[in-house]
């Protein structure tokens, strides 16, 4: 018989993993759609956000504001990152091939963590508790509040960005870049700010991921953006990359699949599952689950 | 002019003779005092590096496709080799015999499974391809983490230490000529047709499909060659050696020295490999300055510090005598 409790709580896990992963996936999938480059650096924003809050934390406590508000700080310091980063060493590569983008990519990803672990030493720091919450009894399952606290979280910020994408003038515009730069020009539209605003925002969500992944796993590390990074990308890739909504879908399966496959199937084989999944969808429709299929013209 | 070539080879052949002269003057004659056996790994190591950078070159620079995941292919030969050499560990075969056998059963190995990864994985382009590629060394990795034969997660110890310096310098040529010779021949003319437009290329005739399977299987077999040099120099290894990071690094190297350049991959890969030995005691600046130079590189020089540049013995020395002819390229 199936356990219901744990399968309640797996599906919650799932969900708040899947969440996060979301939220990462969304700034991959910004600015991949953008212009189209894949942004390895990005897993390493969450690693800004991630010692941001460990040394902002006792600060706010210490202040009498509760935890939580440090993810303020944390959510400018990784758009100014976010934003020097792009500034810095994207923009001047922009026109030299996708080679050239992809390699400063990897190499801006081993400098903020180089740089960290300069800054900051090898040895991971914990980073205090940020939400006080009691366990949640649901149907005899045993919740964690943080879990359901970051899962209305990452779901509210998906929504805000869905009408802000859909509904506002800006939204407009960086929906307008990506299928055609030129008559964007054309029409008024400053696609270098447009670029900038991008992965402005797409540093902010990885904040946001920052928070949700440190009240989880209270670990800050150098590395710890790689594996969460990659994972988000697997996501944003299997939801169709370019396409907001894929990477809230794809970031929700990756995460109810980690936790099912974890739980219920093989513990070690989770990842390799993740991985097997992606590389049979792209099989399949090369574009993602939600992505379209665009032919080449000669 | 068949007479002249065989001239040019003859000199190519001394050239690389030269090159093993210099090595054994300085690993064997006793020069260099106690440090020797740490010099020989370093140098050991930079030899396979030359292999894997080579053989990523094949796909990256030659075919212009990214691969992201070389270093599970590297994973993959040194896990199969290890496991036949741990096998035959109690029989009588001499060292060079189990060296050489080991380096065929990870060609071998990898091979397949480059041919297997890459008929499915060459029908996506680009960025979708890199994507396929870190899902497979990442598969590659999660498995050997938990079969019991490669060690279930921890170390794969015990395995003999045959990788001697002089063969694998000998290897490391024989790779790198193959490879060479590969893109210089008719194959490799089309795997650059296809680099450059493969529309155009497969309107005059190139199966691109055929070709592109064909040098992602030679570019992982020669990865798994260097998997089966590096497992049998370790001694003892850990899956996560093979991760993401390490793919990375390859791809940086070759980048850096030159996509589509041998003489960069070979001096790309045994600078960068030798380097952070040589820097140890700034370990962690070190990586910082990696990075920064790799970004201004890119900005400044798109294509490497070397391009397409090779480097050519006969047309140094053509230059020194005054004869001012075209020649063929050393490696």
């Amino acid at each position: 018989m199936l356990n219901v409790s744990l399968f309640i709580q797996s599906i919650v896990n799932g969900l708040n993993q899947g969440a996060v992963y979301a939220l990462v996936a969304l700034g991959y999938t910004m600015v991949y759609g953008i212009i189209r480059m894949i942004n390895f650096a990005h897993g390493d924003f969450i690693m800004v956000g991630g010692y941001t809050l460990f040394y902002t934390i006792p600060l706010m406590v210490n202040a009498g504001m509760p935890a939580w508000m440090s993810v303020i700080i944390a959510i400018a310091v990784c758009t100014i990152v976010g934003v020097a980063v792009e500034r810095i060493a994207y923009k001047p590569v922009r026109g030299a091939g996708s080679m050239s983008a992809l390699i400063t990519a990897l190499a801006m990803s081993l400098f903020l963590e180089n740089l960290a672990l300069v800054l900051f030493g090898a040895n991971p720091k914990s980073v205090p508790a940020i939400f006080n919450l009691p366990m949640i009894d649901f149907a005899g399952a045993k919740l964690p509040g943080k879990a359901l606290i970051t899962l209305v979280i990452g779901l509210a910020i998906m929504l805000l960005l869905q009408i802000f994408i859909k509904f506002t003038k800006l939204g407009k515009a960086m929906r307008a870049v990506p299928q055609d730069k030129q008559a964007s020009t054309l029409v008024g539209i400053n696609v270098n700010k447009i670029i900038t605003i991008t992965f402005a925002i797409g540093s902010a969500l990885a904040a946001v991921a920052a928070l949700m992944y440190c009240s989880t796993y209270p670990r800050a590390n150098t590395e710890m953006g790689v594996m969460l990074g990659l994972k988000a990308f697997i996501a944003a890739v299997l939801g169709g990359i370019g396409i907001i909504p894929g990477a809230m879908l794809g970031g929700i399966i990756v995460g109810l699949v980690e936790i099912f496959v974890k739980v219920y199937l093989a513990p070690g084989w989770y990842e390799a599952i993740t991985y097997g999944i992606l590389i049979v969808v792209l099989l399949v429709k090369p574009t993602g689950i939600l992505g379209k299929n665009i032919g080449e013209k000669v | 002019m068949p007479k002249n070539k065989k001239v040019e080879y003859l000199i190519n052949f001394v050239g690389i003779l030269a090159v093993f002269g210099i090595l054994v003057f300085f690993l064997d004659t006793g020069i260099l005092g106690k440090q020797v056996n740490y010099i020989r790994g370093i140098v050991t190591i930079a030899l396979l590096t030359i292999i894997m950078v080579t053989s990523l070159n094949l796909t990256t620079g030659f075919m212009g496709e990214f691969s992201l995941g070389h270093a599970g292919f590297m994973s993959i030969g040194a896990y199969s080799s290890s496991i036949v050499t741990l096998a035959l560990a109690d029989s009588n075969i001499p060292n060079m015999l189990l060296f050489i056998i080991a380096i065929i059963v990870g060609a071998v190995v990898t091979a397949i499974m480059g041919f297997l990864v890459g008929i499915p994985a060459l029908r996506l382009k680009g960025d979708y391809l890199a994507i396929v590629t870190v899902a497979v060394a990442e598969i590659v990795r999660v498995a050997f983490c938990n079969f019991a034969i490669t060690g279930g997660g921890k170390t794969l110890s015990g395995i003999k230490k045959l990788s001697d310096v002089h063969y694998v310098y000998v290897v490391m040529i024989i790779c790198v000529v193959i490879m060479y010779m590969f893109i210089r021949s008719r194959f490799g003319r089309a795997v650059k047709a296809i680099r450059e437009d493969y529309i155009a290329a497969s309107s005059s005739g190139i199966n691109v499909t055929n070709y592109k399977v064909m040098t992602f299987t030679i570019s992982a077999m020669f990865a798994g060659v260097a998997g089966a040099i590096y497992a049998h120099y370790m001694t003892a290894m850990i899956p996560n050696t093979f991760s993401f990071m390490k793919s990375s690094e390859y791809l940086t190297m070759v980048i850096l020295g030159g996509s589509g350049s041998f003489t960069g991959s070979i001096i790309g890969a045994s600078v960068l490999s030798a380097l952070p030995e040589l820097l140890r005691d700034f370990a962690s600046y070190r990586m910082l300055m990696y990075s920064v130079v790799l970004v201004l590189v890119m900005i400044f020089r798109p294509g490497g510090i070397f391009g397409t540049y090779e480097f050519s013995l006969i047309r140094v020395l053509k230059k020194v005598f005054g004869k001012n002819k075209g020649g063929a390229d050393n490696e």
